[in-house]
């Protein structure tokens, strides 16, 4: 007999009581309240204090963006009206929309974006190469400020619109005066629905309700950009921390959106007929093995190249994804779905070499020391990951020390610069959506900046100078081909090795409606029947 | 015994400081660092390093603990380093529902252990002292989760008459209120009904070969009354050190209950701020359960003389 575990036994449970209750749809009049899973716990309120996916989402409720980037990744005036830029390209002038108001009825003037984009500009990593190149910010009128650049930067607008985190989102000027290394402590933006911090149960609920004096732009919506036309009434978050749960709520109508259900639960939803699952995100999410440059052995250039060599994305997504459907290998460093993905210096990642990687090992002078690699057991994707990495690595000739713990431990020790033998780590798996990995400018992982770079540390100044290149790159062939030089040297010095990419599918009743294809849940155009 | 129960809640004191210094020095002394979490992936060391001082977390260890019992002697618990909110609010936010989830939880746990173990010693050898038997094992081996979500699905999801999870307080109407409760306390209490049932029973017993009870039924009394006011009472003891004992474990943390029915809960709340290591959350949500914890220790202790008044302190 076929034995169940815990979450096969859950989820067929849910899929029987989710056909039971399928003819009971849950009515509810137009313009009601939307009751909502969020992926986490909503606990920071500044989106720029922080970079976490939950604050971000929370914020695209309640601020509003200069510009926003539409379905098709195209950067699109958002509260500004218009804008024009000097014939060098060195100096930007941006009027802002008529009727822009904050939550607290005061409207919305040229001082409080020039401080908004100053404090982003002071912790976003597009934002600080923006700053790098010495702009200067300044209010013309009431409606107009101007940016006028140092040097020259080509993707201004793209950083504006920048949709992942940290987002430029703006707030009124005396809360964006607050140091960026501080966590503002009023909630007031202009976006299309009002914090309601009364209401606000961290673990529990956080609740919106619609911005009566919010003029929408009038366009058709699209990601973010567009008309931000509110149906609702009220938006609930609910915090569900166990999957099930959140399975048999939205099955018995108590809740109408689950943001990220499990992809083992996805075929048991969609075999409800009172449900629906969408991908609104079809860029993905990007897998990441990160070596530790700073350590032996991948200290030594020979054997990171061997985790290139030894990696089988295939094996990596059926261990941690699954569901064949809702992955894809990519041999690439930026998104596969985006404008400058490339296979250029790709052939040792897009091929498993399992000789290759041993013969790799042994140039590299590897002395058969433990390999520390980092085990994150709470969250199921990284665990299946870095238990995929014993096997090939051990397979490649490492003596791999996998050392389990949770993700917050995990965060800790990834920050550590000790040797491994001392609290560090030589090998570490993470994620990031692919808004994050699209092009140099936002991607951590080709950063070459050493010290200054993410986590393991690479300090390989031809990164650097090429990635200073591409943000001073004005024309789109140039950057195509900028982006390319990238990967080809993150690559052959083996920054970090992608594991492969993957979509996360949402799940709703079919009462709902009206949900966009944005890279974070967006609740404007959305109704509910 | 006012006397007795105000030498006592002053010991309270000295037992609360040291618990306060316990957990601590446990926190900081366990892995991670929510300056690390707060920074967030794209942080360098120096941004890290600038949360720590302004969280005061570079502060050597004596210094914060200084800084904290400071404040707590002030009645401050804190505030939560991600939210911002002060702690005394979040205990609020949570405190209700874990109460009212408690106390429905040993209701039925009382209601109904504690008769199942009387009927069971009474008819020791029937089928119902088995029944009860076998129901106490069972209740002690099943999975609080499995038992949820079995719950769940027959009464919520099947049967469609009480809800699948969430929290309603009493304003927004009895029945919502206490639709609600049904489910997670059932859950909740199996485990303690099972507990009070066998220990009851075992009780029982040892009072029920007793001379003063034969003398009971010698002198012709009903049985109904020779097992409630005669031999109950003299059992009790053990079984009220029991329920105590399940008091605080619950208001110290139904955390797989409150996970189950997404109960927004105390024990949440800790585990919570665990997995983050918001320190202020942590120490504070201890601090005061260490709280309740001794306080009914000391309610259970004061029951003691009223239930039998040969103890004297």
């Amino acid at each position: 007999m076929t034995q169940l575990d815990r979450r096969q036994f859950l989820a067929g449970a849910t899929a029987t009581a989710a056909a039971l209750a399928a003819p009971s749809v849950h009515a509810q009049k137009a313009g009601g309240t939307l009751r909502f899973v969020a992926q986490a716990d909503l606990k920071i309120l500044d989106p720029v204090w922080t970079t976490a996916y939950i604050t971000r989402n929370h914020s695209y409720l309640v601020y509003d963006t200069l510009f926003g980037t539409d379905e098709k990744l195209q950067v699109r005036p958002q509260m500004v009206d218009r804008h024009s830029v000097s014939r060098d390209g060195m100096k930007y002038s941006f009027t802002l929309r008529d009727g822009l108001k904050w939550h607290d009825g005061q409207p919305v003037v040229a001082e409080d974006c020039v401080e908004s984009l100053k404090r982003w500009m002071k912790k976003d990593r597009f934002g600080r190469l923006l700053a790098a190149h010495g702009p200067r910010l300044a209010a013309a009128d009431r409606k107009t400020f101007t940016l006028e650049l140092g040097e020259k930067f080509g993707p201004v607008l793209e950083a504006l619109g920048k949709p992942s985190s940290n987002v430029p989102f703006m707030m009124p000027a005396r809360i964006a005066a607050t140091s960026a290394d501080e966590q503002i402590k009023e909630i007031v933006g202009s976006g299309p629905f009002r914090f309601v911090k009364d209401e606000w149960q961290p673990g529990n609920q956080v609740v919106y309700v619609k911005h009566a004096d919010y003029v929408p732009r009038n366009e058709a919506p699209s990601g973010s950009a567009g008309g931000k036309r509110v149906h609702l009434d009220k938006v609930v978050w609910r915090y569900m921390p166990d999957a099930a749960t959140a399975a048999a709520a939205l099955a018995a109508g108590e809740i109408d959106w689950w943001e990220i259900p499990p992809i083992d639960f996805i075929a048991k939803v969609e075999q409800n007929s009172a449900l629906s699952t969408f991908l609104p995100d079809a860029l993905g999410t990007q897998g990441w093995l990160r070596p530790n440059h700073l350590h032996p052995p991948f200290n030594n250039k020979k054997a990171r190249q061997a985790l290139l060599h030894m990696m089988s994305q295939e094996t990596y997504l059926q261990a941690a994804i699954g569901v064949s459907k809702y992955f894809r290998t990519c041999a690439s460093v930026f998104a596969c779905a985006g404008p400058y993905a490339s296979k250029a210096g790709a052939e040792g990642l897009d091929r498993q070499n399992m000789e290759r990687a041993r013969q790799l090992v042994k140039e590299s002078g590897y002395d058969g020391r433990p390999v520390t690699v980092v085990h994150i057991i709470d969250i199921g994707f990284l665990n299946a990951a870095a238990l995929v990495t014993r096997e090939l690595m051990t397979a490649a000739g490492f003596n791999v020390d996998l050392k389990a713990m949770d993700w917050s431990t995990g965060l800790a020790v990834r920050a550590k610069k000790d040797p491994p033998d001392k609290g560090g780590w030589n090998v570490l798996h993470t994620w990031w959506m692919a808004a994050d990995v699209m092009h140099p400018a936002v991607h951590f992982g080709v950063s070459g900046a050493g010290p200054g770079a993410w986590f393991g540390w690479p300090e390989i100044p031809q990164l650097e100078k090429l990635i200073t290149d591409f943000v001073r790159a004005t024309d789109q062939p140039r950057r195509k081909q900028l982006a390319e030089e990238v990967q080809k040297v993150a690559l052959d010095e083996v920054a970090y090795v992608p594991w492969g990419e993957w979509m996360q599918p949402t799940a709703f009743r079919k009462n709902v409606n009206g949900i966009l294809k944005f890279i974070a849940p967006l609740f404007w155009n959305v109704s509910i029947a | 015994m006012l006397a007795e129960i105000l030498r006592r809640l002053v010991a309270t004191i000295p037992v609360m400081v040291v618990v306060a210094l316990a957990v601590f020095a446990l926190l900081h002394v366990t892995p991670g660092d929510p300056a690390v979490i707060i920074a967030g992936d794209y942080a360098t060391g120096d941004d890290i390093a600038r949360i720590r001082t302004r969280l005061g977390l570079d502060q050597p260890f004596h210094v914060q603990v200084g800084i904290w019992l400071g404040r707590i002697v002030r009645g401050d618990l804190g505030t939560s380093i991600f939210s911002g909110l002060p702690v005394a609010t979040l205990i609020g936010q949570r405190a209700a529902t874990t109460i009212w989830l408690t106390l429905f939880a040993m209701l039925i746990s009382v209601g109904i252990g504690v008769p199942a173990g009387v009927v069971a010693a009474w008819r020791r050898g029937s089928w119902i002292d088995r029944a009860v038997m076998v129901f106490a094992v069972s209740g002690f081996s099943m999975p609080t989760f499995w038992l949820g979500f079995i719950l769940v699905y027959v009464f919520a999801i099947t049967a469609g008459w009480l809800p699948v999870q969430g929290y309603l307080p009493m304003a927004s109407g009895l029945w919502p209120f206490f639709s609600h409760l049904i489910l997670p306390a059932l859950t909740l209490s199996l485990v303690y009904m099972a507990l009070i049932a066998r220990m009851t029973r075992a009780s029982m017993l040892g009072v029920l070969e007793e001379d003063y009870i034969r003398t009971a039924f010698a002198k012709g009394l009903a049985p109904r009354w020779v097992l409630i006011r005669h031999a109950l009472k003299n059992a009790s003891l053990p079984v009220v050190t029991i329920i105590g004992i399940g008091f605080a474990l619950l208001i110290g943390g139904a955390v797989v209950t409150e996970s189950v029915f997404a109960l927004p809960g105390l024990g949440r709340l800790t585990v919570d701020a665990i997995v983050r290591r918001d320190y202020p959350v942590i120490q504070g949500v201890l601090l005061v359960v260490s709280g309740v914890y001794v306080l009914i220790n000391l309610v259970v202790d004061v029951l003691y003389v009223v239930l039998d008044p040969r103890i004297r302190y």
